[in-house]
């Protein structure tokens, strides 16, 4: 019997378009592995919609709030659907930076200092008298990204005090919460993980080398803007590190079937976690495929058994 | 250990495209086809008006009855039948031309882009109006002009801008090949240029030995029912002048039209021919049909109503929930509205917090070649309904009065980390 998949991609989140092309490519790869496949956005027909085809299962490529902070889990949860993808709870505690970190560093791995701030924090305490204390706390220089979203929206590094303002200002264009962390210079890198019989297991690691030495949005999504190293030019042992880690946070925040970890690489080989993706970008320039193939695998191949994985959990 | 950059091609790519690059701010609107989302952005000309059974009649009658022709290759230069009645309508702007001198093109976009191909080498400069057409800017780019703005006000190109500039860029040893300009409810800014302007910027260009490429789209779109005599009615041999049904008729249909003098004519159908043998036979010959049996000029005449209604909505709207420090043209036709924000506004670092809140505008950065802009805005009415218009304009002020609150905590605008294209595709609504 041919299975019915529905991909759920697109939203309203400032990550619309890189889901709707992550959620296109593996719509094509799916089809190509037979099964039967659906692409929808998530809008006001979405519920009707699955109650009256009952897809086998469904595969989350939303990225942003609205594939990863879990709402979109929950409704499927409650809709009695199985999907691929961690459960609404441990999308809850990645989605939220901070807590990612702290959750990630209480497991005995590092992670740059930070420190998360709303906006309205900013306002009613005096901007210029916290933003001494955010420097006098965490030194120069810092990274400042919003709390929640992904492909680099709204970060910016800052070198000097006289840039922080304008740096949280563009942060807070994005939501209310601004995180703020130590800026390590070093190699980035992602770590794909994915859920075998045996346990989690890391894929192939990707280093990540931007020409304008800025892994910004531009960065990410032209092609040739970036070279890719896979496997990352690393020691043995600082690849098992890095593994280690992205399999500790796989486990420690309780992800399910794939995840993304984003970490740095110190000059003096220490590894240092920035955050986990729960929903991880398909798209012909994200970090995933390249993993997948360099682990001489296809996405489609790899999808294909997540979803036959979340059809045997059932709902 | 060699890694990949994903693009094999990287290193054979010409220098004209250094700046494609994906864009965070291009990509935002991805969600402005949302229906939830009050787009305020694209310039989507509103066609539920056109008589869309009597179109299909039409279309299905030319296959039957021509099939054999439209569904063939043609002229480079396009069908004869149409380049005349483009010169009826032409001459609706005063235009005297000849049906030898207008060449059809895939949309005035082609026209723009042929030209700016047969004239400019890479840094020659082109003087364009502070702001000016995102599209436009874009083909210059890709043919590697150099564009220096002139300032405009509410009666357009300024004639002494106009001659500083020229000045200014001789004495820097960078004469100046053509003048770009939208003269009629201008495309973004909204203004319209002064009839008594008009000869006096062709004089300046003809003694500055530059010639005027005149972009008309929106000419007889004005919602005074007054026609603006066109530039290139009172001179033929200094002015290329661009046509379109766009936004007249349809933009689904992509075409338009140039009006050359006979020499650049000659060479413009060479280059129309080397970049698409022909344009669309059948679309010219649907065209054609309309104007020869539809009531053309009322639907233009429905349409002014239509945007005219809803230009009075977004203007009214704008007046209601604007912030002190905010202005806007008040365009005559067209479909455009340029809104000037507070001091120290981004309106491009905004966007982001304008898709929360569900609204699209195009920023105003897209449409300077030199980075100016930030403070301003383009907002299109042509689209959506007025209820969507007031409801856009509503969200739009919560916008604004959010990104001030921050502000005003930071004392500071967003830092500027935006680069690559900051406009909407075409069919963004």
């Amino acid at each position: 019997m041919t299975r019915h998949v529905v991909v759920l991609a697109g939203g309203l989140s400032h990550e619309r378009d890189v889901s709707l092309r992550s959620g296109s490519r593996l719509h094509e790869s799916l089809l190509g592995r037979g099964l039967e496949v659906t692409q929808r956005d998530t809008d006001g027909e979405l519920i009707g919609w699955l109650a009256a085809h009952r897809p086998d299962a469904a595969v989350i490529v939303l990225h942003g709030s609205r594939g990863e902070n879990g709402a979109i889990q929950s409704i499927l949860e409650m809709a009695g659907l199985p999907y691929v993808g961690s459960v609404a709870s441990s999308c809850r505690l990645s989605y939220e930076k901070n807590i990612a970190k702290n959750l990630v560093r209480r497991a005995g791995f590092s992670t740059p200092d930070w420190v998360s701030l709303s906006h309205s924090t900013f306002r009613d305490l005096g901007a210029g008298a916290l933003m001494d204390l955010l420097i006098g706390h965490l030194g120069l220089p810092l990274m400042v990204k919003p709390q929640h979203g992904g492909s680099a929206l709204g970060s910016a590094s800052v070198r000097t005090a006289e840039e922080l303002p304008a740096a949280l200002v563009g942060a807070f264009a994005y939501g209310e919460i601004a995180l703020v962390e130590q800026f390590v210079d070093g190699t980035e890198i992602a770590v794909t993980v994915l859920d075998t019989p045996d346990g989690p297991a890391a894929l192939p690691v990707v280093e990540i080398e931007p020409r304008s030495g800025v892994f910004d949005y531009e960065s990410r999504y032209t092609a040739g803007l970036t070279t890719y190293y896979t496997p990352a030019r690393l020691p043995a042992e600082t690849t098992s590190a890095v593994t280690a880690l992205a399999i500790g946070a796989h486990r420690t925040l309780g992800l399910r079937d794939v995840s993304r970890t984003d970490a740095i690489v110190a000059p003096d080989g220490a590894v240092q976690f920035l955050e986990v993706n729960v929903s991880p970008g398909l798209t012909e320039t994200s970090l995933l495929p390249m993993s997948v193939e360099a682990a001489g695998r296809d996405i489609g191949g790899v999808y294909a058994e997540l979803i036959e994985r979340a059809v045997g959990r059932g709902a | 250990m060699t890694g990949t950059s994903l693009d094999r091609h990287i290193q054979r790519y010409a220098q004209r495209t250094s700046g494609m690059r994906a864009s965070a701010i291009r990509a935002l609107f991805a969600v402005a086809n949302r229906p939830e989302v009050v787009s305020l952005a694209g310039g989507m000309p509103y066609l539920r008006s056109l008589p869309l059974e009597s179109l299909a009649a039409e279309a299905a009658g030319l296959v039957a009855e021509d099939g054999l022709v439209a569904l063939q290759y043609g002229s480079g230069q396009g069908i004869v039948e149409l380049r005349e009645q483009i010169c009826q309508v032409m001459s609706l702007e005063g235009i005297k031309a000849h049906p030898d001198d207008v060449m059809v093109t895939v949309g005035s976009q082609m026209a723009l882009d042929l030209t700016t191909r047969i004239f400019i080498d890479p840094g020659d400069v082109i003087l364009a109006e502070a702001p000016s057409y995102v599209g436009a800017l874009g083909t210059f780019h890709s043919y590697q002009a150099q564009v220096v703005h002139v300032a405009m006000d509410d009666d357009g190109l300024i004639p002494e801008a106009l001659v500083a500039a020229i000045e200014a860029c001789r004495a820097a040893g960078r004469p100046v090949k053509l003048l770009y300009t939208i003269p009629n409810f201008h495309n973004p800014a909204g203004v319209t240029m002064a009839d008594a302007r008009r000869t006096e910027i062709a004089d300046i260009c003809r003694r500055a030995d530059i010639a005027i490429l005149e972009d008309n789209p929106y000419g007889l779109l004005g919602f005074d029912d007054r026609v603006r005599r066109a530039i290139r009615a009172d001179d033929a041999d200094n002015v290329i002048y661009l046509g379109s049904f766009s936004k007249t008729f349809a933009p689904g249909l992509r075409v338009g039209w140039v009006l050359a003098p006979h020499a650049v004519r000659e060479k413009l159908v060479l280059a129309n021919e080397a970049a698409t043998l022909n344009p669309p036979v059948f679309n010219q010959m649907l065209i054609s049909r309309y104007l020869a049996t539809f009531d053309w000029q009322s639907q233009i005449k429905a349409y002014r109503q239509t945007y005219a209604e809803r230009r009075d909505t977004m203007l009214a709207a704008l007046a209601d929930r604007m912030p002190e420090g905010t202005t806007w043209t008040s365009p005559d036709g067209g479909f455009y509205v340029w809104v000037t924000l507070p001091e120290g506004f981004d309106a491009s670092a905004m966007l982001p917090r304008a898709v929360t809140a569900r609204v699209a505008y195009v920023p105003g950065n897209a449409f300077y070649a030199d980075g100016l802009g930030t403070r301003q805005l383009r907002l299109s009415y042509c689209f959506p309904t007025p209820e969507r218009i007031t409801e856009g304009i509503r969200r739009l002020s919560g916008v604004i009065a959010g990104e001030l609150e921050v502000m005003r905590t930071f004392g500071t605008s967003p830092a500027r980390a935006i680069a690559g294209p900051s406009s909407p595709a075409p069919d963004t609504a």
